[in-house]
């Protein structure tokens, strides 16, 4: 017998019937048809029309859209997080990717929840960006509208959340009422997600009340995730450049096995890197203080220093956040002046290439207590990376191309931390903390008679690996393209010899390469796309998909322009038609990058 | 009963490269590896280029998923040896941006380049075409590099002996466009006509083929090595006429016993304006009359080891139609080079450099390659290598002659 609240908006016979016929359902049935219903979003097609009493709140105010704007599918996941939450709150959620939406969706609700990420320097994911300048642009009224944005960023970079901010501002001005403030996440964004969405669901109330039973969150099945990443044993680490490189670059092997993972060319893998012990050792002598010591995190807990700082913290990444804290801690003049608001550029110039250890040499703390070190830093953030195998090719493996950054600068040797970790530290044999995590912004095409051009120089190269790999399992007829660059032939030709390979196999039908440094002018792929520019145009009217992975700075805007370029010569367009012709590409999915 | 004669791998090559095109053009566009086929190789030889690979970097490669370091080899025709400075800053230029930074002097009196990626080839040999330079049949079943005394001594002398070299490359160079179709992207033109190779026919060469020319008392350029070799006679400060030597050869197999060297054959004396004819001819003899069957007996040497000189001779003046007149008399002094500064006979000065190796190159001690290029962009004479690999700074006249100017020695006098 189930027993219903009185203030279900229910009549009593509703009550009853309802009652006796949930009554006879196992827990498992019970389970089942309330996910079910909860699950349809649109209640109206269950429920006839008639049963005019059922719901007290009308079905208007019952709508929430949930907008977002993903790049790496972080915004996406978090998205279809409220959407949950908003059905089980009763409302009726539509869920909606700003790469399908149009500036009129947003005042078909009542309410607007956006999840929206920024990338590089200030700017919108690839997929939102035609929504984000409609919506930037536009006019629309959206009173009586209700919103709140959750932005997602990435602490050190500059713009910080920029793309959450505009929009924030945006919808403001439309006229749009903000009812929670706009959360700005870092890389670690669970947490302050959390807050964000109990704020939400407090100011926003339940909707129709219908709250979820318990039983639907039971059966949680012990799983390898972001959360709770899988160790998996490093099985090849081979460095690929040749001894004559000037490159380091490396071709990693893990094992899956036993992980439950599985992904798709294109997907991406999380890697739970730690700072190197010579990183730590300079940085604690720095810093003056013991590791010994016990130290705690409002996430990790309780652990000495070093551990700390070793494992969990970000204790490289010189944002002005990190040096503000630091400022509160040493207290000197110089720094405020360098952090003041009008010495922005300055502060700019100064923390380019310098880490946070370069802080505390230069502004040392007259005393410093462990736990105010630790609770300035961030957490040490997770390195995703680009899959370079097929699962099909590699059943229970997972390769990646990694490039190991190490640079000089200030006088000082520096090392990427994730880059160096896999080069150095993850030997044969040893383990290394792995998640996958799914990209649908990066897809091959449904079918494998689509002709493909991927363009991947350096270790954007990656996904067309797994690319390559998956149609040749597949025995796909499809053609394909391959344009690769980096410096040297002889040198940096990444997997050179399995391109030979499905070459004569047929997965791959052509390629071209641009290695910058083999003759006195530089010549990078764009190059090698535009001295193809007519063969391009062909396969783009033949249906061909154009991928880009890699460098997002000066590759894919060279690249992007390139591609605008060969559209207009070769199709006879304008400026304008041609940045149409590919703004209609990437709508069509046609046209996708993963870039970095 | 017949004997089945089996020809050497190379001749039916030859024959089905449409005159040395093959499948180059398409092989070299090949942006996935860096080699290019067997069959290939063997047709690149004929343009002047051969396909090496870094043995020191093999092992470590396959386990990085590269191919082997390919490169090649580019061999320069520079007939006699002489080249101006423009050409001379051209190929430093070339051997720096396209190759390993080296100018290889060769004992063919030439450059060579080495580590020339395949994706580079067409740069290299369209940077030397823009100063007059090629590389057309440097290497392979042809007449190669035509070489010739570098003597400083006697300018008239010298410049008829270069110039009778240059005749003789141009006349035997091969005529096929298949060079300048894959390395200058020339139209190809179909021609209609029967000969294309008037003088080779199909089949080239049964193996390579060298000519010298010699001016005595100086032996530099070996003319008893070489295939066909003309001494130079001269009489009251000119060429009268040049005696003919054929057969000489150097190389052996280790292991195959019908292999030897030998040294050449003197067989006559030919007038300058016959001089080409007789160049041409003795290439005809060992076109119809060389081993086709094993490569290691196909050199000319063999061919004359196999007629004897006399027999050779008697062929051959049935090719030219006429006889040769009988040897003069010569004496070669040395066959070494004399470096220092020299003054010819016409007041020109000549300083010849001493180049350890033949590499021209900058090393931290002795930065030539640079010092070289330094005074090429001043010269107004020529440079020529000589076949010992060294090279001579030629017809410097009196004022830019550093001493006599009162300016600092360039750097290239402590080679004196």
């Amino acid at each position: 017998m189930i027993h219903f609240p009185d203030y279900a908006p229910l009549g009593d016979d509703q009550k009853k019937q309802l009652s006796l016929s949930l009554g006879s359902l196992s827990p498992e049935q019970l389970a089942w048809v309330s996910g079910f219903i909860a699950g349809s979003g649109n209640a109206n097609q269950l429920v006839s029309a008639d049963a005019g009493s059922t719901a007290s709140v009308s079905s208007a105010s019952q709508s929430i859209t949930v907008l977002y704007g993903t790049e790496s599918g972080n915004s996406e996941a978090l998205a279809s997080q409220l959407v949950s939450q908003a059905k089980q709150k009763g409302y009726r959620p539509q869920l909606l990717n700003m790469a399908d939406a149009t500036l009129a969706s947003l005042g078909e609700s009542e309410r607007l929840l956006v999840v929206v990420s920024t990338w590089g320097d200030g700017e919108p994911p690839e997929s939102s960006e035609a929504f984000y300048n409609e919506l930037m642009e536009g006019e629309l009224a959206l009173g009586g509208v209700e919103f709140s944005v959750c932005a997602l960023g990435d602490t050190s970079y500059d713009l910080f959340c920029q793309t959450g901010k505009d929009i924030d501002a945006r919808l403001e001005k439309l006229g749009a009422k903000r009812v929670v403030d706009r959360v700005d996440c870092d890389l670690e964004f669970d947490e302050a997600f959390a807050g964000w969405s109990h704020s939400v669901w407090t100011e926003f109330g339940a909707g129709a009340a219908v709250a979820a039973p318990s039983a639907l969150q039971q059966s949680q099945q012990l799983v390898f995730d972001k959360k709770n990443p899988f160790p998996a044993e490093v099985i090849e680490n081979q460095l690929l450049s040749s001894s004559r490189s000037a490159k380091e670059t490396y071709h990693i092997e893990l094992s899956l096995e036993g992980s439950g993972f599985d992904y798709q060319p294109g997907d991406v893998l999380g890697v739970i890197p730690r700072n190197s012990d010579d990183v730590v050792t300079a940085f604690l002598k720095a810093s003056g203080l013991d590791g010994s010591t016990e130290v705690e995190h409002h996430v990790i807990g309780k652990m000495p220093l070093v551990n700390a700082l070793t494992t969990e913290l970000d204790i490289t990444g010189l944002s002005r956040k990190v040096a503000a804290s630091w400022q509160q801690i040493c207290g000197s003049e110089e720094l405020a002046e360098l952090l003041a608001p009008e010495s922005k550029e300055k502060f700019k110039e100064w923390s380019f290439g310098r880490q946070i250890i370069d802080l505390l040499e230069f502004y040392p703390a007259k005393t410093l207590k462990p736990q105010q070190l630790v609770d300035i830093l961030r957490k040490l953030p997770v390195r995703l990376y680009s899959i370079a195998s097929s699962f099909k090719a590699h059943p229970g493996e997972v390769h990646m191309t990694v490039a190991a950054v190490r640079y000089n600068t200030h006088d000082k040797t520096r090392k990427g931390v994730a880059s160096t970790f896999l080069a150095d530290d993850a030997p044969k044999g040893s383990k290394v903390s792995v998640y996958t995590h799914h990209n649908k912004n990066f897809r091959l095409p449904d079918s494998n008679d689509t002709p493909i051009i991927m363009v991947g120089p350096g270790t954007g190269i990656a996904p067309f690996r797994a690319f390559i790999e998956e149609r040749s399992a597949a025995q796909a007829k499809g053609n394909s393209w391959l344009f690769f660059g980096d410096q040297h032939y002889n040198e940096d030709f990444l997997y050179q010899l399995e391109w030979q390979e499905h070459m004569k196999n047929g997965a791959l039908s052509r390629i071209d390469v641009a290695f910058s440094r083999d003759q006195p002018e530089k010549v990078y792929v764009q190059h090698k796309l535009a001295e193809h520019g007519k063969d391009i145009w062909q396969w783009l009217q033949n249906g061909a998909h154009f991928y880009v992975c890699g460098d997002a700075t000066y590759m894919a805007k060279d690249v992007n322009q390139t591609l605008i370029d060969i559209i207009a010569a070769q199709g006879e367009m304008s400026q304008e038609e041609a940045e149409a012709y590919v703004a209609a590409l990437k709508k069509d999915k046609r046209y996708q990058r993963d870039v970095y | 009963m017949s004997k089945e004669i089996k020809l050497s791998a190379n001749e039916p090559l030859k024959i089905n490269s449409d005159y040395l095109r093959g499948t180059l053009a398409e092989e070299i566009a090949d942006a996935s590896t860096g080699s290019i086929a067997a069959d290939s190789q063997q047709l690149s030889k004929f343009h002047g280029m051969y396909l090496q690979d870094d043995r020191d970097v093999r092992k470590e490669r396959r386990q990085k998923k590269l191919e082997k370091a390919f490169s090649f080899l580019i061999r320069v025709r520079l007939p006699a040896g002489v080249a101006s400075p423009q050409q001379w800053l051209g190929m430093d230029r070339i051997a720096d941006e396209y190759a390993n930074g080296t100018l290889k002097i060769t004992t063919r009196q030439t450059w060579q380049l080495h580590g020339v990626i395949k994706n580079n080839l067409k740069s290299s040999i369209q940077a030397m075409d823009k100063v007059l330079l090629d590389c057309i049949a440097a290497c392979g079943d042809v007449n190669r590099n035509v070489i010739c005394n570098a003597n400083p001594h006697l300018s008239d002398v010298h410049s008829e002996a270069v110039e009778l070299s240059r005749k003789i490359s141009e006349h035997l160079l091969p005529q096929s466009r298949a060079y300048h179709e894959i390395f200058l992207d020339e139209e190809k033109v179909i021609s209609s006509e029967e000969q294309i190779e008037p003088l080779y026919g199909k089949t080239y060469l049964p193996r390579k083929f060298k000519i010298n020319v010699a001016v005595p008392p100086g032996n530099d350029t070996d003319i008893y090595a070489q295939c066909l070799s003309f001494i130079a006679i001269v009489e009251a400060g000119k060429i009268v006429g040049y005696n003919v030597t054929v057969g000489g050869g150097m190389g052996m197999t280790h292991g195959k016993e019908n292999t030897f060297p030998r040294t050449a054959d003197l067989i006559g004396f030919v007038t300058p304006d016959k001089a080409v004819d007789v160049a041409e001819k003795v290439m005809l003899v060992q076109r119809d009359f060389g081993d086709r069957t094993d490569r290691k007996q196909s050199r000319l040497k063999y061919t004359v080891e196999r007629m004897t000189a006399d027999g050779f001779r008697d062929k051959l003046e049935e090719y030219l139609g006429y006889q040769l007149e009988p040897a003069r008399d010569f004496t070669f002094e040395y066959n070494g080079d004399r470096f220092g500064w020299v003054q010819d006979d016409k007041g020109s000065h000549h300083l010849t450099l001493f180049v350890p190796g033949g590499r021209v190159c900058d090393t931290p001690s002795s930065p030539m390659k640079s010092g070289i290029a330094a005074v090429a962009k001043i010269h107004k004479g020529e440079f020529r290598m000589t076949a010992n690999q060294n090279l001579v700074i030629a017809n410097i006249s009196d004022e830019q002659r550093p001493e006599n100017d009162g300016q600092p020695k360039p750097r290239y006098c402590k080679y004196q």
